[in-house]
């Protein structure tokens, strides 16, 4: 009996992905999540999955963060850059079990400057990275965690 | 999960609107575990969410589980006159997904 309804309830749940993805599918195009680099415990192989390289330290790309944050579960971050056609901004700490924070789509018109709250594990480097004409550009900075956010 | 979670501010200036949105969600990581029963978890979080004017994408986002519980995100673009809607759409990791609109004031 038990078993008979979990199975309906997994049927009903899977299903009801299956129509989610599908009808989402056209819309969402744009913003495919990448499940390899979310699910990477490495910032570089994270990285590689998401922008198809490493970037270079661009002193156009603003990123503000708190220098210490007491509590880990909720950083104000904020990411900014002049640079034309930007096309996406993601954020990544460093010292997190999943180091891939969140991926920003930029389209024409939406101006490259996105601020957000995220979850940092404990003392670690933040680094925001500008994908720009194909090019990747970063800025990085250290944020000092006194009560870690992940388990919380 | 009902619809209406996503809270939305979001105000045109000068040709710029400027939006703030806030959805109410627990973001559950996965990784943490339940102090009475003992057991994990499971992540339960937003997984995409994208915003749209008069059929143009104006933002999307691709989100982790480091995303803060309640997750919060400004930005804006240059577009947008007052009493115009945006529609929301979110799609969690178990698959719910829905569409939220809100007018621009």
């Amino acid at each position: 009996m038990s078993m008979n309804r979990r199975a309906v309830v997994k049927a009903i749940a899977s299903g009801s992905a299956l129509i989610g993805i599908s009808v989402l599918m056209p819309r969402i195009a744009l913003a495919a999540w990448n499940s390899d680099a979310f699910q990477a415990d490495n910032q570089a192989t994270a990285m590689e999955a998401l922008l198809g390289g490493s970037p270079q330290p661009s002193a156009d790309v603003t990123l503000k963060v708190p220098d210490s944050a007491d509590n880990g579960a909720m950083v104000p971050v904020t990411v900014r850059t002049s640079m034309a056609n930007v096309e996406s901004i993601s954020l990544f700490v460093e010292g997190n079990p999943a180091p891939l924070v969140a991926e920003f789509l930029i389209p024409e018109g939406t101006e490259a400057d996105v601020a957000t709250r995220v979850r940092m594990a404990s003392t670690s480097t933040v680094t925001a990275v500008v994908k720009a004409e194909g090019q990747l550009y970063s800025a990085a900075k250290e944020v000092k965690v006194v009560l870690g956010g992940c388990d919380s | 999960m009902a619809k209406g979670i996503i809270r939305v501010k979001a105000k045109a200036v000068g040709g710029m609107t400027k939006v703030k949105m806030m959805a109410k969600h627990t973001m559950e990581t996965g990784r943490r575990t339940d102090n009475t029963s003992g057991e994990r978890i499971p992540a339960r979080y937003l997984q995409t969410l994208q915003v749209m004017h008069q059929g143009k994408t104006v933002f999307a986002a691709n989100l982790g589980t480091a995303i803060s519980k309640n997750p919060f995100f400004a930005f804006s673009f240059a577009a947008g006159e007052p009493g115009d809607e945006l529609m929301i759409t979110w799609l969690e990791n178990t698959g719910d997904t829905a569409t939220e609109s809100v007018k621009i004031k």
